[in-house]
């Protein structure tokens, strides 16, 4: 199977990268649109600011190249949010994807949410073999508002879309790949589709 | 809900743990992989990793740790310890830290965590802060708590949160080591004060201190050393104590 994680400059991808080594398999960092577009499955990362990072994915010209794609692709975090609509981090107009915006959290909360939460309503063949109120690792201070494409739910001041699913895209506003073995599983999961 | 978080720290020195770990079951305790996984397997939610080391080899060694824990833990952690720049959070970032704290760098040069906020965002931003209370002030100490300033904990805090810190590294000089629990008072003010989470660190010695800091001290996480590397508090039974205390913890 090839594997390719999006890479155009975001954030943390080394661990995923390591996740998937432990599940056994190799994934390439690619920014090129022929090898991403060849891939059998392919991970869309993304840590830091939304406005810098679709400024990012438009420079390498992958904003084009990533609402295209056929096989499953897997946004995870802040890729999550950027394939929504819009997210107000930055007023950023995102990939359209999913039919969401994205908010920030209020200040009624601490914010960042930072640490292990519940997944609830789960919804996808992503989430085979994890239970109902399974812990995740989040880290976030945007999230997307719930849609016809939730597939899970949490709870952190309101009740959100803390994953998402249109046709062959997923997301993931969780950290699989940080949240011990039920992420890795989630991670299995994906590759399985 | 969200979980209150369980952290045991690590000093890494030349790559390797130091102070004494013990742990049965453990082949090397001074290699920090093993430690981190054995950690991670026992539910320690996040892990902190402070570099100790005096030299700049050293550090480079402790870099391929990094690499090495990001390699084999599925769990998050932070390193921290000399770091300065923007280049060297980069570096660590690129090797599969997910946090960095920051601590006497940004008292000398507090423009850096915005530099680091605006880079990396605020989420892996950790400023640590380590405070003495002296006649009802509580001062910001320097270089692992050696050098005393008459900067106030409180608007250090407050700054550095405006400048983008993602989370907040208290340690208090009165309570370290002593095992008597931590300082819940200066804790919960904090907690009040900010927008964003507050990790506790300094006095853990038994089960009701930690009880104790996540309800009168208000803090988000709570970081332990030498209680969970001598197994003076199994994290499991930790957990469960304060599941029945009605403390959300992550089972």
């Amino acid at each position: 199977m090839k594997l390719v994680i999006i890479d155009y400059g975001a954030g943390n991808i080394k661990s995923i990268q390591f996740a998937f080594n432990r599940l056994g398999y190799e994934a390439v960092l690619s920014k090129n649109p022929e090898e991403i577009e060849a891939a059998d499955k392919v991970i869309f990362p993304g840590v830091g600011e939304a406005s810098s990072a679709m400024k990012m994915l438009k420079e390498s010209g992958l904003d084009e190249l990533i609402p295209k794609l056929k096989q499953p692709v897997l946004g995870i975090c802040l890729g999550m949010q950027l394939m929504c609509l819009h997210t107000e981090e930055g007023n950023t107009k995102g990939l359209g994807i999913f039919q969401t915006k994205v908010k920030r959290f209020s200040n009624n909360v601490k914010v960042p949410q930072m640490g292990w939460n519940v997944i609830k309503d789960l919804k996808s063949d992503l989430f085979k073999g994890i239970k109902e109120n399974e812990y995740m690792y989040l880290v976030h201070s945007y999230y997307s508002e719930h849609c016809n494409e939730t597939i899970a739910a949490t709870d952190y001041e309101i009740n959100y879309a803390s994953a998402l699913q249109h046709e062959n895209f997923y997301g993931t506003q969780f950290h699989p790949e940080k949240s011990g073995a039920k992420g890795s599983k989630i991670l299995e999961n994906f590759l399985n589709l | 809900m969200l979980t209150k978080r369980i952290i045991p720290c690590l000093d890494i020195k030349n790559g390797r743990t130091v102070k004494g770990v013990n742990f049965v079951d453990l082949r090397d305790a001074g290699d920090p992989v093993e430690l981190a996984k054995q950690y991670a397997d026992y539910g320690a939610d996040e892990l902190v990793f402070l570099d100790i080391s005096a030299t700049l080899e050293a550090r480079a060694t402790t870099l391929e740790m990094v690499l090495h824990v990001a390699e084999q833990v599925n769990i998050p952690f932070t390193v921290g310890g000399g770091i300065s720049s923007v280049e060297h959070v980069d570096t660590l970032l690129k090797n599969g830290a997910d946090k960095v704290s920051i601590n006497s760098s940004a008292v000398k040069r507090p423009e850096l965590v915005n530099e680091l906020a605006e880079k990396f965002g605020s989420q892996c931003v950790v400023v640590a802060i380590d405070a003495k209370e002296v006649d009802g002030n509580w001062k910001v100490h320097l270089a692992g708590g050696t050098i005393p300033t008459e900067i106030d904990l409180f608007e250090w805090a407050k700054e550095v949160e405006e400048r983008g810190a993602g989370e907040i590294l208290f340690t208090s000089m009165n309570h370290d080591g002593t095992k008597n629990g931590f300082a819940n008072k200066a804790l919960a003010q904090l907690s009040d004060m900010l927008n964003i989470p507050i990790i506790a660190s300094g006095g853990a010695g038994n089960v009701q201190h930690f009880i104790d800091t996540f309800t009168i001290g208000k803090s988000d996480a709570a970081l332990a050393a030498s209680v969970f590397h001598f197994n003076e508090i199994p994290i499991p039974e930790l957990k469960k104590v304060l599941k029945e205390h009605h403390i959300e913890v992550r089972l």
